[in-house]
């Protein structure tokens, strides 16, 4: 009887949800974090997806001061540029890019193992 | 494969339903005792069992008793007063299940004792599967076996159950092995005995979490939860169609996304 009490509709209305705000936004447009191995126990760990009004350098600079590793930006032909960084940095970007409101949580996909 | 699993269902349900009679005889005989209600009794005996088998057992035993439920009301629609003949108490059917449902008795009728909670979730369950089975829940869980994984020399790993994890959930080994290697960002291939070897280095766990990843995303149904979908390609397009309740919805095609170069570099490239 307690659940049913949790499923009164409130003000979140889920129907209306299509046509609301982070439609406009560009709700599909995800911010992949990406791990690959490299030889031996290190390995690389790749963001792609943020937004072209950012700017890169200025992140990644950020990125490595805060982490305490090197990375670059990668042109790359199709998917803009990609930030790069040494060692697998996927919790660090994510909480980083969150608390600095560069992206919202919903918006990160986390891939690897 | 998609055809295996009705099949299974259908094994389940003839196990289940030889099982039901003798135990609604059992449940019934403690209970036929005052003579003024034996006739509301047996005019809804699974009403009546039910109730009480949820005010008899605790939390534990739910799952189970809630598949036989649904199983006891499905032979009752089929041929429903047959069993009853066979406890030797003749019932007159003219009162349809509608009205039955009315009579419905709890085992507080004539107390003025308080309801416990127990036999009024078993309530509340009833009514439900009564009215809309679909969502009274009683699922099938379907058990995956957990990924073997070996080592192939020091930079290769092997994913030995690879088949037979693709079998159970029922999709194209291209698929799942398209999906795990985009997500690992390594490339891999099947080998001989059909196992997937990947470049790299993994731990059963990092499988782990990657089918559970694609089971989420490609698998499970998002109406019902269920497993028991297909995966279908319509013009250019992954379309995934619950089994279950008939829902269908569009997957995200796989896309490896970046992939940094990592190794040597040749100097033409």
């Amino acid at each position: 009887m307690s659940d049913f009490d949790t499923q009164i509709p409130t003000t979140f209305d889920p129907f209306a949800e299509a046509s609301g705000d982070n439609a406009g936004a560009g709700s599909k447009e995800y911010v992949h974090i990406r791990v690959q191995q490299r030889n031996g126990r290190k390995s690389l760990t790749t963001v792609q997806g943020l937004k072209k009004e950012y700017s890169k350098t200025k992140i990644l600079k950020d990125l490595k001061k805060e982490f305490c590793c090197n990375g670059t930006v990668v042109e790359d032909p199709e998917l803009g540029q990609v930030i790069q960084l040494q060692g697998d940095q996927r919790k660090n970007v994510s909480t980083f890019l969150v608390q600095a409101a560069i992206v919202k949580k919903d918006q990160i996909k986390i891939h690897g193992f | 494969m998609a055809s295996d699993n009705p099949t299974d269902i259908k094994d389940e349900l003839s196990e289940l339903v030889p099982f039901d009679p003798t135990k609604k005889k059992k449940k019934k005989k403690p209970v036929a005792q005052d003579p003024v209600e034996e006739v509301e009794k047996l005019v809804e005996p699974t009403e009546n069992l039910s109730v009480e088998d949820a005010g008899e057992s605790v939390f534990a035993g739910m799952k189970k008793k809630k598949k036989k439920q649904v199983e006891l009301d499905i032979d009752d629609d089929e041929d429903g007063d047959g069993e009853e003949n066979n406890d030797g108490k003749v019932v007159e059917d003219e009162q349809g299940e509608g009205i039955v449902f009315g009579v419905e008795r709890f085992p507080w009728e004539g107390t003025d004792r308080d309801y416990k909670y127990e036999e009024l979730l078993g309530r509340v369950f009833n009514t439900l599967r009564e009215n809309n089975p679909l969502l009274a829940g009683d699922r099938r869980r379907t058990v995956m076996r957990p990924p073997q994984v070996l080592r192939e020399g020091t930079k290769k790993t092997v994913f030995a159950n690879f088949m037979d994890s693709c079998k159970t959930m029922h999709r194209q080994p291209e698929h799942v092995m398209n999906f795990l290697l985009a997500e690992m960002g390594t490339t891999g291939s099947l080998d001989g005995q059909q196992r997937l070897v990947v470049k790299g280095r993994f731990a059963p766990k990092n499988f782990e979490g990657i089918l559970k990843r694609y089971i989420n995303e490609y698998v499970i149904c998002n109406g019902c939860k269920s497993a028991d979908t297909i995966l279908s390609k319509e013009n250019r397009l992954f379309f995934l169609r619950c089994e279950q309740c008939g829902s269908s919805r569009s997957v995200a095609p796989i896309k490896a996304g970046f992939v940094a170069r990592v190794g040597r570099r040749k100097a033409g490239a």
